[in-house]
């Protein structure tokens, strides 16, 4: 680490040669191997192992490929889908695990982090089996074990509605774009909104509650409160929040291999198929587009967070 | 804080959609296959739970019991090299002027926010036998005229062994092992050392007996936050590792997937999950007894 010899003062590590040498070393093998994508997507070369000249054709190949665009457009749909109900699904939480007092809140707070901790493969095949249970609970309703459900809506002649028809509309109604991606949104939500809470939460932690209180005291009822004073407050770290469940959406494999039927795919699920069969110029391509959309996403999400530590 | 009972309203619309989202897309699944654990398979479609515990004495059977010490191992010694990695990384970070930490920190960060799909990919480019390591060889390997003395360069087969597999999560995990090291280690009251090396001990001397003792629960935090999704890791062992170097998590998918044996690819999942407890059991333990314990 730092030399004993030297004119450095004791504690001027940031000065000792080997610390920086190795923190260089360590930043530039981090670094390389995404730059030596990012460059080999422009080389012109299908081996891709020596530059060859400047290209973008590689671009024009995957935007090209109708199955890749499908991917790409289904992950940012499902990715914009699950920001939008994460979001306001973690704020919500936050606010509840911030505001109230209430038996068990150590436990609540275990169990909303529990998505955070635990290994990505376990919820995948878990919600796998969920999915896999509740299709098989449809087609089974004409005659399977929950065909007393069929006499249950039979009660009800006006609408008419046996449970055999109400399976085929909600089977319909789910193949329609992009609600044949709702299976694996409601996936991602749920592993996203508990890092949007924690954000929110930290946000909320700089909160002066007499700025809720005087509010209150002036007259303002609960959702005026809500909407002029808490909610300006902590909107830094629900927007912070709402660009880390996009990135965690848009970078998710494990969940939507699981989760995804044979006919819907994502971009990432798309790539891992290409993977097996090796590397190709026009995956870096697509590739590089993913990494710039997730980088904006998350320095903008960063610059938001920043200021919470000065104000607070 | 407010009690709940004061605005009951607000508490309930706060706190019903997260907990009945989690309640329906992951507690209710992880229910249902901590239940299919104990099941058996009937048909190729139906299972039955029978509370049999086949499937989990299944799991300590040699070729999975092989498999699983393998996970461990990989995952001990890749979790080691990343400590080894991130803490000289977080300190220098640390002991570097004010206005540059921030900066080198997103730089740290930054990578483990793309992709883990595409960082892998990225080292594929680089460890295939046709990759840029080898290329990069090769070149030094005629710069030397070894071509002439020896004979051609052999490329080296570096991907589809347990080598590439630790390098990958390594690769993948050490931004993540920074964060909790720079929290401690910023944290750590410099006059401590000051007070170490003034008493005349050396500067490792030091390292090792004040800082190191001193960012302990960093140090934990750190080994707990990587060590749980190298264990279950998927992606890196099954394209860096090929049919060589299976993981747990290439198991369970496969149980899912083409084996089609859910009760015992649920029983897995579940051992990993229990192994997940464990360890937040344990942070948790440390946590308290560094709280009231040492002192300083």
């Amino acid at each position: 680490m730092a030399r004993r010899k030297s004119k450095r003062g004791p504690l001027d590590y940031a000065k000792s040669p080997w610390l920086i040498g190795f923190g260089l070393i360590t930043f530039i093998l981090l670094y390389a191997p995404i730059a030596q994508l990012i460059a080999f997507s422009f080389n012109d070369s299908k081996r891709n192992i020596v530059w060859r000249g400047f290209t973008t054709k590689y671009y024009a190949k995957a935007w090209n490929d109708p199955a890749l665009v499908e991917a790409f457009v289904n992950s940012i749909t499902i990715a914009v889908m699950c920001t939008m109900v994460a979001t306001i699904i973690g704020t919500a939480t936050a606010l509840w695990l911030w505001r109230f007092r209430f038996p068990a809140k150590s436990a609540a707070e275990g169990v909303m982090a529990l998505p955070i901790v635990i290994p990505e493969i376990c919820m995948g095949v878990a919600v796998l089996v969920m999915y896999s249970r509740f299709g098989s609970w449809m087609r089974g309703v004409e005659t399977g074990p929950l065909h007393w459900l069929n006499e249950f809506w039979a009660i009800w002649p006006p609408l008419n509605l046996d449970a055999f028809t109400i399976a085929r509309i909600w089977n319909e109604f789910f193949s329609v774009w992009p609600l044949n991606l709702g299976a694996i949104t409601a996936a991602h939500i749920a592993f996203s909104f508990p890092f949007v809470a924690v954000v929110v939460r930290a946000r909320l932690a700089g909160f002066n509650r007499e700025f809720e209180e005087a509010s209150k005291d002036l007259g303002a009822s609960e959702w005026q409160t809500f909407w002029n004073v808490v909610l300006p407050f902590m909107m830094p770290g629900v927007i912070a929040g709402a660009l880390l469940s996009f990135t965690l959406s848009l970078d998710d494999f494990v969940i939507t291999f699981f989760t995804a039927g044979p006919e819907t795919n994502t971009f990432p699920v798309k790539v891992y198929s290409l993977v097996r069969r090796g590397v190709s110029p026009d995956i870096n391509a697509a590739s590089t587009v993913l990494i710039v959309i997730t980088l904006v996403a998350t320095i903008i999400a960063m610059r938001m967070q920043a200021p919470s530590k000065t104000e607070g | 804080m407010e009690n709940w009972k004061q605005n009951k309203a607000v508490f309930w619309v706060t706190a019903l959609p997260g907990v009945v989202w989690l309640l329906l897309f992951f507690l209710i699944p992880l229910a249902l296959i901590w239940g299919m654990s104990f099941g058996e398979k009937t048909s190729i479609i139906d299972i039955e739970i029978t509370g049999t515990l086949a499937n989990y004495s299944r799991s300590f059977e040699a070729v999975y019991l092989k498999i699983i010490w393998k996970s461990i191992w990989i995952s001990v010694i890749s979790t080691a090299v990343c400590l080894a990695i991130a803490y000289p990384v977080a300190f220098g970070i640390c002991f570097s002027p004010a206005r540059w930490r921030p900066l080198l920190l997103l730089l740290v960060i930054l990578p483990f926010w793309i992709n883990l799909l595409i960082r892998t990919y990225a080292l594929i480019a680089v460890f295939r036998t046709r990759g840029t390591l080898n290329f990069t060889l090769e070149w030094f390997w005629n710069l030397a005229f070894l071509d002439k003395l020896i004979g051609p360069f052999q490329p080296l087969e570096l991907l589809y062994n347990n080598g590439a597999v630790i390098v990958g999560m390594v690769y993948v995990f050490m931004p993540f092992m920074v964060l909790p090291l720079y929290a401690t280690i910023e944290r750590l009251d410099r006059s401590y050392l000051e007070a170490s090396l003034d008493l005349g001990a050396s500067q490792w001397r030091t390292f090792f007996s004040v800082t190191v003792p001193l960012t302990m629960p960093g140090i934990i935090s750190g080994i707990i936050l990587v060590f749980i999704p190298m264990l279950g890791m998927f992606l890196v062992p099954d394209l860096l590792g090929g049919t060589n170097a299976i993981m747990i998590g290439n198991v369970i998918a496969r149980q899912f997937k083409q084996a089609n044996d859910w009760p015992f690819g649920a029983a897995l999942s579940f051992l990993l999950m229990y192994v997940t407890f464990a360890a937040l059991a344990l942070r948790a333990f440390i946590g308290a007894r560094m709280k009231g314990g040492v002192g300083v």
